[in-house]
Parts: C-alpha cells; sequence; structure tokens
C-alpha cells in the first residue's frame, strides 16, 4: 500500500534494460561519427596549407598550432609571457570581476525580488544601466579607473553583473505563495520566509543566472584585455595580430574556448551538488 | 465532550473581497481535541475561512479566538495543510518534517524526536532521504501532513488535502489521519467535498451554505472507530448530510 514509488513489474525492468542497452550503443555510433568527421576536417585543412591553397599568413596548419602550443608552454616568445602566465593572468581578472559580480549581484537581485521597497528603490536605476553593453563602459572605465586591473575587472565585473541580478530577482518573484504561505502559518518572520523559501525557490534560476554571468565574464575577456596589458589572453590574440602570427592567435582562441569551458563544467558539478533537489528529466 | 474546554471561538466573521461578501455573520466554537469537519459548495468561501483563521488575510468584521486569544501563527501553534501541493521540493521528506518545529526553534533534542516519531507513524523510513520530485503525489501528501503534524499544533487545518487522490489512497491516508490526530492529540479542521469522508472523519460536521457562506447546519457524529461505511448508523448521518445539501 505505502510502497507506491519504486517496484516495477519484471518484465518494465527487462524492456527498460534493452532499452538503456540499445541508448548505450547508439551514442558510441554518435561519437564515432563526430570523431571521425573532425579527424576528416583537421585532415583537409592541414593540406589544404600544405600545399598552398590557404596562405599560412592567413590561418596556420593544424600541426603549426599544436608545435607552437608546446613551444609556449615552455617559451615567452615571441609576445613576452608563457602560456601559463596569460592564463594565470586573465583566470585571476576574470575571478575578481565575475567574482564580485556574483558576491553582489545574487544577492542584490535577491533582495530586489523580496522587498518591494528595495525593489521600487533599485529598480530604475537598474533598468537604465542593464541595456548597456559591457564594452561602451570601457571609454568611462578608463577616465575612472585608468588602464590598469581594476578598470579590466570592473568591465568584466559589468557583464557578469546583470544576468546574476536579473536571474535572482527572477527567481524570488516566481516563488509559489503556497510555500510563503506555509513558512508564514508556521509562524515565520518576513526574513526567515526569504530565508527558508524564497531564496531556496530562486536557487535554480540563480545558477542559470551564474552560469550566464560566466559566459559573459569569459566572453568580454578579450575586449577588456584590449586595455594597455602585458599578459593575458586577450592580449595574446591582440599580439599575435600585430605579429601576424595565426598560429599564436589560434593557440589563444582556443585556450579561451576550453578554459571557458572547464569553468563552465566546473560551475554545473557545484550546481548539481547545491540544487540537487531539482528534478532532472 | 460536554464540559471541555473551547479552543476556537469564531465571533461574528464577515469577509468581503471588494463589494463580494464570501463569508457572512458566521459564529461558531471549537473544543480542544475535536475533529471537525467544514462541507460546502465550490467556491462558497471555505479556503477563505482557514485563510482568515491564520492571519494570511484579515476579517472585514469579526473575530478569531484561540484559547480566548486573537488567532497569530507567531504566538499559536496553528499547522495549515492547503489545498495544492506544498512539500518544499529542496527539502528531503526529513526536512519537511522538521521545518515548522525549526521555525518555532524547538531545542534540537525535541525536533529529532517529534520528526523520528512522525517518520515512523507515517512509516517513511525508507523515504526520508527522498526529494518531492522522487515521490508520489499521494507520498508528498504524506510528507506535508506529517509536517503539519510534527508541530504538535493548537490547530490542524487541513484544506481538501485528499482532493487529488484515488480513493484507495484516500481511505488509508483518513485512517492516517485519525491515527495522527488520536497520538498527538490536536485540534483539527477538515474541509471536504465528499460526504463520506465528513461523515468518517469528523465528530462534527459544519455544513456551510452557497456563498456568501452562513452555517446551515452543525451536525454531532458520535460514532465509535474505526468507523464502518457500511454499517446503517453511518449510512444514517451520511444521509442526513446529504440531505442538508440536496440545494447545491
Ligand atoms: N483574494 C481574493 N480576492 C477576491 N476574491 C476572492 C479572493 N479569494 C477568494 N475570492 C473569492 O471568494 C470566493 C470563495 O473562495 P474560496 O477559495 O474561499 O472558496 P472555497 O470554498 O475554498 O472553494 P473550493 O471548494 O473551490 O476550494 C470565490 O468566489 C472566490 O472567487
Ligand atoms: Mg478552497
Amino acid at each position: 500500500m505505502s510502497n507506491n514509488t519504486t517496484k516495477l513489474p519484471d518484465g518494465v525492468a527487462d524492456s527498460i534494460k534493452i532499452e538503456v542497452a540499445a541508448r548505450k550503443k547508439e551514442s558510441r555510433q554518435l561519437l564515432l561519427i563526430s570523431i571521425i568527421s573532425v579527424a576528416i576536417f583537421l585532415f583537409l585543412w592541414e593540406f589544404a596549407v600544405r600545399i598552398g591553397w590557404i596562405d599560412s599568413k592567413h590561418l596556420s596548419a593544424p600541426t603549426t598550432i599544436v608545435e607552437t602550443f608546446i613551444m609556449k608552454l615552455s617559451d615567452p616568445n615571441p609576445e613576452g609571457g608563457v602560456l601559463g602566465t596569460h592564463i594565470a593572468t586573465s583566470l585571476g581578472l576574470v575571478l575578481v570581476g565575475y567574482g564580485a559580480a556574483v558576491v553582489i549581484g545574487v544577492p542584490l537581485g535577491l533582495l530586489m525580488g523580496y522587498y518591494h521597497t528595495f525593489d521600487k528603490l533599485v529598480s530604475p536605476i537598474f533598468e537604465i544601466v542593464r541595456p548597456i553593453p559591457p564594452i561602451a563602459w570601457i571609454p568611462l572605465s578608463i577616465i575612472w579607473l585608468g588602464i590598469g586591473t581594476t578598470a579590466k575587472a570592473f568591465i568584466i565585473f559589468l557583464a557578469a553583473f546583470v544576468p546574476c541580478v536579473i536571474n535572482s530577482y527572477t527567481g524570488v518573484k516566481l516563488t509559489p505563495a503556497v510555500y510563503l504561505n506555509v513558512a508564514k502559518t508556521s509562524g515565520a518572520s518576513t526574513w526567515e520566509m526569504f530565508w527558508t523559501v524564497s531564496k531556496n525557490y530562486a536557487m535554480p534560476l540563480v545558477f542559470t543566472g551564474v552560469q550566464v554571468a560566466l559566459g559573459n565574464a569569459w566572453s568580454t575577456l578579450v575586449a577588456a584585455e584590449m586595455l594597455a596589458a602585458i599578459a593575458g589572453l586577450g592580449y595574446m590574440i591582440q599580439q599575435g595580430r600585430l605579429l601576424a602570427r595565426p598560429d599564436i592567435i589560434i593557440v589563444g582562441m582556443l585556450t579561451i574556448g576550453v578554459i571557458g569551458a572547464i569553468l563552465t563544467f566546473l560551475l554545473s558539478k557545484l550546481e548539481n551538488h547545491i540544487v540537487k533537489w531539482r528534478s532532472r528529466s | 465532550m460536554e464540559n471541555q474546554e473551547i479552543k476556537v471561538q469564531v465571533n461574528h466573521l464577515t469577509k468581503r473581497f471588494g463589494d463580494l461578501l464570501v463569508l457572512d455573520d458566521v459564529s461558531f466554537n471549537i473544543k480542544k481535541g475535536e475533529f471537525v469537519c467544514i462541507v460546502g459548495p465550490t467556491g462558497c468561501g471555505k479556503t477563505t475561512f482557514l485563510n482568515l483563521l491564520t492571519r494570511l488575510i484579515e476579517p472585514t468584521e469579526g473575530e478569531i479566538l484561540i484559547d480566548g486569544e486573537p488567532a497569530d501563527p507567531k504566538k499559536h501553534s496553528i499547522s495549515f495543510v492547503f489545498q495544492e501541493p506544498s512539500a518544499f521540493p529542496w527539502l528531503t521528506a526529513q526536512q519537511n518534517i522538521e521545518y515548522g518545529l525549526k521555525i518555532k526553534k524547538r531545542p534540537a533534542e525535541e525536533i529529532a524526536a517529534q520528526t523520528e516519531k512522525i517518520i515512523s507513524l507515517l512509516g517513511l523510513e525508507k523515504y526520508r532521504h527522498a526529494y518531492p520530485h522522487e515521490m508520489s503525489v499521494s507520498m508528498e501528501q504524506r510528507v506535508v501532513i506529517g509536517r503539519a503534524f510534527a508541530l504538535n499544533p493548537d490547530l490542524l487545518l487541513m484544506d481538501e488535502p485528499y482532493g487529488q487522490m484515488d480513493i484507495k489512497m484516500r481511505y488509508y491516508l483518513e485512517d492516517e489521519v485519525v491515527r495522527l490526530w488520536k497520538a498527538t492529540g490536536s485540534t483539527v479542521l477538515f474541509i471536504t467535498h465528499n460526504l463520506e469522508e465528513a461523515t468518517y472523519l469528523a465528530e462534527r460536521v459544519l455544513v456551510l451554505t452557497n456563498k456568501p457562506a452562513k452555517i446551515k447546519a452543525n451536525i454531532e457524529v458520535d460514532l465509535p472507530r474505526p468507523r464502518k461505511v457500511s454499517d446503517p448508523e453511518f449510512i444514517r448521518i451520511r444521509k442526513e448530510i446529504t440531505e442538508m445539501i440536496k440545494w447545491w
């Protein structure tokens, strides 16, 4: 009577097994097809550069890119820093700007969503600032903060701030009244209702915002590092252009891509840990 | 039952939403430890009445006293099982049951003991760490009912808690709620559309009229438990209530 969630009849269990096995096989085949198509693409690319269809001043061959990558692990030439330095500089910048955006933006959005007066107070300013693209802030940032690390982190902050606020705000606003009423009738104070209900209900949306913010932050990096830099992945790309070295540019681009993907992955791990109550179907 | 103390006193309660009169001068008492069912047509103001009791909304006129004082969820221990599913999806079964106790800042030992008691009364041991999305609707509702009883509330309000459930699960949960009521000695106010359910559960049934709601009848159900729906006396009382509401 009480045991109505887990037990399945044997026939059903068997057919689920067969279905799962079939899906696994299918996904292995798809993986194989993907690998083959990437291999063909790389081969054609290499071939086109080698026989001179593509000028190597415009695009380097994949093997050259791999060589440059290996070289850049230890050799600071030609643009003045090893890859590790660039990565560390860029990561530092993004983590400061992005970290500040999350730490300020999420609580701000949550409170704006919960407290009407706070909402009325902050919303108008926020609505004006919101549609301005982050890179449009670069000139003002230079006037205010110079061209150092602070200015760059500020631009990244702005890029990440907006989605953090909006999603947290929306998450709280969408809290179903019945959950708040459960808290209220249990005798919860206004703050306890926020802390034990709205904040938790908003968490999945907060994480969506925090993910979007990470993407924004990371992609604003190149623009931010256009401000006089001496290291960083954005700087590396810029230098690659000045030195007419497409291999350097591509190594920089790929590094940006891979690190972005890693950060996104780590964040989604954290999300799965914190929001483990969310149903995934 | 005669000389028991009065738990809830409803005096001339009236509620309007703008021009819409929903409750019209309703007065009655509920005794301590009593199990009262309220039946009434759809949209007559049952949920509104419970919302007034818990101060989710304010009355237009009249007052509600609990133990002689104006009802106040901060002061009185009131639990509410809402009409719609209300287990917190971010808490496990056990954490949901603990919720009210934690809000009331009961001592840790009491929270643990009370939660264990409810979990074992409801047979939820295997599911204590499950989240609502991993449960069936009826399982979730049991958690919600457990959460409500865990507070040992002075007053437990249940708003059609079994509305969504099939008949088998309904019978089972009806027995369960009676068991919890007996075990905890709470005062229960249970709203339902189902007259058989009301006759099965209640010591007293309040029949409401169409909107604006007034009390149409007050029927004592003095049957021994466990009750049998096939018992002639049971059938007689159910028919009596049915007669009261022919005009629905
Ligand atoms: N906040 C509100 N503002 C305006 N009208 C309301 C409000 N809440 C309820 N009503 C109206 O009051 C009447 C009674 O509603 P209520 O939800 O109390 O009925 P009910 O008896 O619980 O109905 P049901 O059997 O469907 O649960 C309805 O006509 C409803 O439209
Ligand atoms: Mg209702």
